[in-house]
């Protein structure tokens, strides 16, 4: 009878260990996919402008869902981003521009993805030095459209956020304080 | 009663044979160039939490507890400490873009603000990583500092 408890005891020990491993594995796999996806994604659109304004418009929804305290919105939004921003074409830059956009795309990518996966709070944290990857993106890039860029001074010390509209809409606390904030400067 | 004992059997054997398969260690001798200590001028103090607090999931060189020797726990802890690494190297935090270098001390004056670094389930086995209150300032200032110089 002792034998038949410890034999139980040690089984389901082993099923834990067992259970956990297949777990992590599943992870991986999953990962692996998401990433086949995006590699898939960047063969479709040609020409950097488009791309450019698609990376505008990814963004654009990730603003407006913040701004309606949209998490999950926000966390797609992120998602689509983080491919747009990996399509990025930059052949037709200086090779000193190149550069450039390598570092901005590569961490602006890393933010949308993170966006992808968090809370709101850290989504608007992520946002914020975001929001400075993409402004300075188009410094070089340019854009079709007139952007402007806005600003809330009370947001961990002061945050700006690029917008397709004069409009003041508060992504970094939405329906708390909606209209906080000004237009700091026009872009185009 | 029979299937009990040869699911268990099966169950064992499993588990010796697994213990076989390789895991490569993550422990390195040499400290590179491109090290956090040697890219910027860390106070030993702030130097020593980093080591302790940080070191084994987000650089080259882990300091393995003994379970490491137990299979799964070291898939478990390699696949935790690649995710880390991926996530932030300090090991490898010389070759960031300046750029990502002052996002990557963002998120680290944030996760440490928040209580969400070093993670619970690694301070309930490493006690003595568990940052206290001065610990949390002491950092938090440095990479400002550094935050505010880049």
């Amino acid at each position: 009878m002792k034998k038949m408890k410890n034999l139980k005891k040690s089984m389901a020990v082993m099923l834990l260990l067992v259970g956990s491993f297949a777990y992590a594995q599943h992870d991986h796999s999953k990962m692996e996919k998401s990433h086949k996806m995006g590699e898939k994604k960047m063969m479709v659109n040609e020409g950097h402008d488009l791309k450019t304004e698609a990376i505008l418009k990814d963004y654009f929804s990730l603003k407006n869902a913040l701004v309606k305290d949209d998490a999950k919105m926000a966390a797609e939004a992120g998602s689509k981003l983080a491919i747009s921003l990996k399509a990025f074409n930059m052949k037709t830059y200086t090779s000193e521009q190149q550069k450039e956009l390598t570092d901005i795309i590569e961490d602006a990518t890393e933010h949308a993805e993170h966006i992808a996966k968090s809370d709101i709070g850290h989504q608007r944290e992520h946002f914020k030095t975001l929001s400075i990857d993409v402004t300075d993106m188009v410094t070089i890039t340019g854009t079709k459209n007139t952007l402007y860029q806005q600003f809330c001074p009370m947001y961990d010390k002061g945050s700006a956020w690029l917008s397709s509209s004069n409009e003041v809409k508060n992504p970094y606390y939405g329906s708390k304080m909606v209209k906080c904030g000004k237009v700091q400067k026009e872009i185009n | 009663m029979k299937i009990v004992k040869i699911s268990g059997l099966v169950l064992l054997i499993v588990f010796v044979v697994v213990q076989f398969v390789p895991t490569s260690l993550n422990q390195s001798d040499v400290i590179p160039p491109t090290d956090i200590m040697k890219t910027y001028d860390v106070p030993k103090q702030v130097e020593a939490i980093f080591k302790t607090s940080c070191y084994d999931c987000h650089s080259n060189n882990t300091n393995y507890p003994w379970y490491n020797k137990v299979q799964p726990m070291a898939w478990l802890l390699e696949d935790h400490i690649n995710k880390g690494k991926e996530e932030l190297d300090f090991s490898d935090f010389g070759s960031y873009s300046k750029r990502r270098q002052k996002s990557k001390l963002k998120s680290i004056r944030s996760q440490i603000e928040d209580d969400e670094m070093p993670l619970s389930s690694y301070t309930l086995i490493h006690r003595d990583a568990k940052l206290s209150e001065s610990d949390k300032v002491m950092v938090v200032e440095w990479v400002n500092k550094i935050i505010d110089s880049l």
